[in-house]
């Protein structure tokens, strides 16, 4: 058979991948113990902690729609070699392609039938006026804009709304027949249940986030075909589109500088803590070193010369695509180096406190190997520390991002990032009336993954750190009772 | 005490050693002087001569770690890494691209970097302490609830959004103080408003959360317990005792930060066009400039070792049970 597309993995698609197997693995090993399911039990029990975990799960949905990338056939007339188009694409490119192929001529505002700018419109007559002229695709169906738009704006988010809203009753519905066949109730039973918060797991704020999700999604999708909800950018592109296209380089730069930094940071505490003497001397003065060094010069630094080599070497990449994801990649090695310093000195630490105990001191003596009870008896004492700090560093790393791209050692240029957005968008600060829409659609996609981010990490240090348990007696917690904000 | 002090700075140069040897081996080592002067000719239509030329002009000619060339001494000094990279430790940081002296500049820039930096250091350490101690005292609250709400939506939000959103509400809308530019003396102060208070605004999320741990840690050791067991007023509590041992661990993180006050903020000045080092490194940085760049790394770890020496001598005068020795 001759498939019309051909995949197109990049670097980091493929370490997307590895990190997905790696969690799978985890989730599976987590399964099937007792003792490891019971932290994730209290993150469960957590209103505030799931409900963010709802609103992670549909940004990495979308994220991960995004990478996977392929390149389409060219048609020529099935002789000759097959050649494939050098435009990259992903299944989120497929899915938004009325979003990505509507381009306008410039700036256009949020909902609006015409362009930002005034210019020179031809009428039929031949007569020549200056008016905002009509866009090509917003709004384009309306015979009279100004009168029928919001009419118009009100019926389709009416319609796509309770679209969305059949969508998750169904859903919703399914969900607890479900988890009333688990509890042996009726159907009745279980939604009063959930419905007053007495679930194990943290339904209620589950179902409510998942509604709210939906609800939001179901109208953004009915409104982003005919309009363009978040306005155009200079050149004409829906900014929602682009928007949609960061979540992946915010997410990739989130988790895979963990990634890559995790086997060093691990490798090095443990062994620092564990072996002491001239070992740890080294590894200590490797980490203040590094840790001396200002974190952002470091990346400037790296990347500056990065820039360079890419620039004399232009034959390396044969998409830009390629290239592009090759820097988002060196990126996240260069973030790596300058964060696996905090982690390595608290798993130092860790490992040192650990290798005093009664149950090391045994297995030493019972001649275990050094690297038997480094993986067996350390390792998984100090996961929970290894957790905490990955997903504190997650909002952190997404942030860093946007700075980053301001000051010009950020992602590439011509890849989709919250931060470019802002950079772009800055200098157009100046005009007047003002374009907000670029800055506001960024702002507001980073925000709403940070804060959800922010909370699920909170749930997760709460549930897994040993010390907020006994910092905080089951009293005092009781008569807290406020949702897993507190520390 | 000197004993120590003595033996702390002996151990801070293996690390600037370390730090200068990293740097020479990114700046000079991956991306060799001949690649550097392409990037400052144009990448292409270079001419060998040209490159040769520019090399010379810029000191970059010589051998990177041994000259073969001479005899003596000089066969280690007259050399790229002597010349480029461990003259730095005498704080000679030799010509950016455009020909002036790098420290010269560092010397006249870091004032107006400091003029931002300590305003936003202190005023952001009373604030955060004030907000985290009103929480504590608060605890167990709604107060308390939603001050830590509003702290986490709070450093959820991009620090770039709190530079645009105020240059555009306090500068554009109401006009109060110029949108950017810096001036010395009395002047400075209408410039220097608007960035201070954006960076304070900024800090207070994760900063008052942070005083609000180790105060909330403080409170619930035993000693506390008997404060408030012999009578005294919880205000009394929370400032003599909780403010005073919460102060140890407060310091770590403030000391380190004091002397890296001299390198500015390079979003934040540069935002503001304060002409400081934050701005200058910016600029380095865009236009490749990278013995700027290197100049800025060593300053940036030598005034951090030097916050951490700081940090390690302030222990002792806060807390009389750690003696240094």
């Amino acid at each position: 058979m001759m498939l019309a597309f051909k995949l197109d993995i990049l670097l980091t698609d493929k370490l997307i991948y590895v990190l997905l197997a790696v969690i799978a693995l985890l989730v599976w090993r987590i399964l099937r113990h007792e003792h490891l399911r019971a932290p994730w039990r209290r993150v469960a029990q957590s209103q505030a902690g799931m409900a963010a975990a709802v609103i992670l799960i549909a940004f990495v949905a979308v994220g991960l729609l995004d990478s996977v990338h392929f390149r389409h056939l060219l048609d020529n007339g099935g002789k000759g070699e097959r050649q494939y188009a050098s435009e990259v694409l992903s299944l989120l490119d497929v899915a938004a392609a009325p979003l990505r192929e509507r381009v306008e001529k410039t700036y256009s505002a949020p909902f609006a039938a015409q362009l930002y700018a005034k210019e020179t419109i031809e009428l039929p007559g031949g007569r020549q006026v200056r008016d905002f002229p009509r866009l090509k695709y917003g709004g384009a169906h309306l015979k009279d804009p100004e009168r029928e738009r919001g009419d118009d704006i009100q019926s389709r988010a009416a319609g796509s709304l309770s679209l969305g809203f059949a969508v998750w009753a169904v859903l919703a519905t399914l969900c607890i027949s479900w988890l009333a066949r688990c509890w042996g109730t009726t159907f009745l039973q279980a939604l009063g249940q959930v419905a007053r918060g007495e679930s194990q797991v943290a339904w209620r704020a589950v179902l409510l986030t998942s509604a709210l999700v939906i609800l939001v999604g179901s109208l953004a999708a009915g409104l982003c075909v005919p309009y363009h909800i978040f306005g155009t950018d200079k050149v004409g592109q829906d900014v929602f589109y682009h928007a949609l296209k960061s979540i992946r380089t915010g997410l990739v730069i989130g988790t895979l500088t963990t990634l890559v930094m995790l086997p060093f940071a691990l490798l090095l505490g443990i062994v620092a803590g564990y072996m002491r003497g001239w070992v740890d001397d080294v590894i200590q003065y490797v980490y203040t070193t590094l840790n001396s060094i200002p974190g952002v010069l470091l990346i400037a630094a790296a990347v500056l010369i990065m820039q360079g080599h890419i620039e004399s070497n232009p034959d390396t990449f044969d998409t830009v695509a390629a290239r592009s994801d090759f820097r988002l990649l060196f990126l996240c090695l260069i973030l790596g180096v300058t964060n696996w310093t905090g982690l390595c000195r608290l798993l130092r630490g860790e490992a040192l406190k650990l290798s005093e105990m009664d149950y090391i001191q045994a297995a030493r003596a019972f001649g275990v190997s050094h690297w038997r009870i480094i993986s067996r008896h350390i390792l998984p004492n100090v996961f929970h520390i290894v957790l905490i700090s990955v997903v504190l560093d997650f909002s952190g790393l997404v942030l860093a991002e946007a700075v980053l791209s301001y000051v010009g050692v950020g992602v590439d240029p011509t890849m989709q990032s919250w931060g470019n957005m802002i950079n772009s968008a800055r200098l157009e600060m100046a005009r007047e009336p003002i374009v907000w829409w670029q800055l506001a659609a960024a702002f507001a996609f980073m925000f709403v993954l940070v804060l959800a981010a922010n909370i699920f990490a909170d749930a997760v240090r709460d549930a897994f750190d040993p010390r907020a348990g006994r910092r905080m007696s089951a009293k005092v917690l009781a008569r807290l009772r406020l949702g897993g904000a507190h520390e | 005490m000197i004993n120590y002090i003595i033996r702390r700075l002996l151990y801070a140069i293996p690390i600037l050693l370390g730090v200068n040897i990293l740097t020479f081996t990114l700046f000079f080592v991956v991306n060799t002087p001949d690649n550097m002067a392409r990037i400052h000719l144009g990448m292409k239509r270079v001419t060998p001569d040209a490159i040769v030329k520019w090399k010379h002009e810029h000191g970059y000619d010589k051998p990177l770690l041994i000259n073969t060339k001479v005899e003596g001494a000089a066969k280690l000094t007259d050399t790229i890494f002597f010349d480029k990279s461990m003259s730095m430790f005498a704080l000679r940081f030799g010509q950016s691209d455009d020909g002036r002296d790098i420290a010269n500049e560092i010397k006249t820039r870091m004032w107006p970097s400091l003029a931002i930096a300590l305003p936003v250091f202190v005023i952001g350490l009373l604030v955060n302490i004030t907000f985290a101690l009103l929480m504590v005292f608060f605890r167990a609250t709604y107060l308390d609830f939603w001050g830590v709400v509003a702290c986490v939506v709070m450093m959820s939000i991009s620090g770039l959004f709190y530079i645009i959103a105020g240059q555009y509400l306090v500068s554009k809308l109401w006009h109060l103080v110029p949108i950017s530019g810096f001036d010395y003396g009395a002047n400075a102060f209408k410039f220097l408003v608007l960035p201070v208070a954006v960076s304070v605004l900024a800090g207070i999320g994760s900063g008052v959360r942070w005083y609000r741990t180790i105060f909330l840690e403080e409170a619930g050791k035993d000693y506390v317990r008997t404060a408030r067991a012999k009578g005294l007023s919880e205000v009394r509590v929370l400032f003599r005792h909780v403010l005073k041992n919460g102060m140890i661990p407060i310091l770590t993180g403030a000391v380190v930060v004091i002397p890296t006050l001299f390198m500015g903020s390079l979003v934040t000045e540069s935002f503001f066009g304060i002409p400081g080092l934050g701005s200058y490194t910016i600029d380095a940085i865009n236009s490749q400039d990278f013995a700027i760049v290197r100049a800025m790394v060593f300053l940036g770890s030598l005034l951090y070792i030097v916050g951490l020496i700081l940090t390690d001598i302030s222990y002792t005068l806060v807390d009389p049970r750690i003696r240094l020795e």
